[in-house]
């Protein structure tokens, strides 16, 4: 059983350096891994994230997988994130595995009761991909049995209906995917679901790092829903998680979230973990 | 010549138009209903420093760490020690915070849990 070891070298570069890199850092918006609600992006500005998964697949090697993603916040109804994905294999290598460039909009500019925000991604990654960033069709936790290989490219266009509710603090999030590759493979399709809300819904009165308002907990819920020729949950896989965030005021967002498999189709754990800093107004501070 | 001159009035009447819009034009659009809604944190002994705590973290990048405003650049972002600040009801400020007034660049805030986006009212209408 190859250990853990190389993937725990590879740390500093995959997680820990991005950290090092950047200035100022202020507090990201999100509470979930997997699934969107309906916030975007403050318009100008910019999100650093480093989003990581670690598991050990019955019969494959213990991987780590990150996404670094740049989240750009061009008006307050349109967010541009670029993705660059990266894994590290035990046993085998460490590998970049490709990039996904991914908008969202938001039709309506109110807020509503639900508020739907419109998802389009187009991505360019091979087979080694591991970030699982969603699972759509017939994914399953054989895909991660293969050695590193390269050879096979995913381009793919990859839509989502997002629809998203806050009220009395909590948000409720779903999630409608759609993939399609661009080789010619059938539509693919999946889900996500996602419930959060902060330990508190007042600001205390006098700052604090260890305060309630600074927590948020919930849990998601994501899987796939087959093709366009074999729609439904036949041989596809679901996963289950906790999900806890961290805004430290005025500093980065910590969030965690161990996911557990629901079907023999599915790995039986995966720990999903995630850094993100916010810079305010980034286009301005550059002209300065 | 005369196009020349329709084309600038025309350009005119836009610019003045934009201005309208940036100029309080979500004033009209609160229903009535909202415009009364009372703040509960409007006698609360904390919440100015609360809010103050939340501009902070979410406006001050915008409005400035004063609430000052910005009138450099591209985007000019409002005073909010303005008088028209000062008369807007605190449902009315509630409903901007909530739906934001997105076409000027003003995000909607309903991710604030409604404590501190009401605790963030307080913290404005203590402005001087």
């Amino acid at each position: 059983m190859p250990s853990f070891l190389p993937i725990a070298r590879s740390l500093p570069l995959l997680v820990v350096v991005p950290i090092f890199l950047l200035p100022a850092p202020l507090r990201a918006q999100e509470n979930y891994f997997v699934t969107y609600s309906h916030e975007l992006e403050e318009p100008g500005n910019l999100e650093i994230e480093a989003k990581s998964i670690t598991g050990a697949p019955k019969g494959g090697n213990p991987f780590l997988a990150t996404a670094l993603e740049f989240e750009y916040g061009v008006k307050t109804w349109w967010t541009t994130e670029l993705y660059l994905d990266a894994q590290t294999t035990a046993a085998e290598s460490t590998v970049f595995t490709g990039f996904r460039w991914e908008n969202r909009v938001r039709p309506l500019l109110r807020e509503h009761w639900i508020n739907p925000i419109l998802y389009f991604e187009f991505e360019d990654i091979n087979a080694a991909d591991k970030a699982l960033l969603e699972v759509v069709g017939h994914d399953t936790r054989s895909d991660f049995l293969g050695r590193n290989d390269r050879s096979e490219k995913e381009r793919e266009l990859e839509f989502k209906l997002i629809l998203s509710s806050n009220f009395q603090g909590w948000n409720v999030s779903e999630n409608i995917v759609a993939e399609k590759n661009l080789a010619g493979d059938p539509w693919e399709f999946g889900y996500a679901l996602g419930a959060s809300r902060a330990l508190a819904l007042a600001a205390s009165a006098t700052p604090c790092t260890f305060c309630r308002e600074n927590f948020a907990l919930g849990a998601e819920m994501y899987g796939g829903l087959g093709d366009r020729h074999s729609f439904g949950l036949h041989d596809t896989s679901h996963y289950l998680g906790p999900v806890v965030t961290w805004n430290l005021p005025r500093g980065p967002s910590v969030r965690l979230s161990p996911n557990f498999g629901l079907n023999d189709n599915s790995h039986g754990f995966l720990f999903r973990f995630m850094i993100s800093y916010e810079i305010d107004q980034f286009v301005s501070k550059l002209k300065k | 010549m005369r196009r020349l001159a329709h084309i600038l009035l025309m350009l005119g009447l836009a610019v003045t138009l934009c201005a309208a819009a940036g100029d309080g034009e979500w004033l009209r659009k609160v229903p009535a209903k909202d415009r009364t809604r009372p703040n509960p944190y409007a006698t609360d002994p904390d919440a100015p420093a609360a809010g103050a705590k939340i501009f902070a973290e979410h406006c001050a990048a915008c409005h400035g760490g004063e609430a000052e405003g910005k009138t450099e650049g591209k985007h000019i972002r409002p005073n909010l020690h303005s008088d028209r600040l000062k008369q807007a009801t605190p449902g009315e400020l509630f409903w901007l915070l909530t739906n934001g007034s997105q076409k000027n660049g003003m995000p909607s805030w309903s991710r604030l849990p409604d404590p501190q986006r009401w605790q963030l009212i307080t913290f404005l209408k203590s402005l001087p």
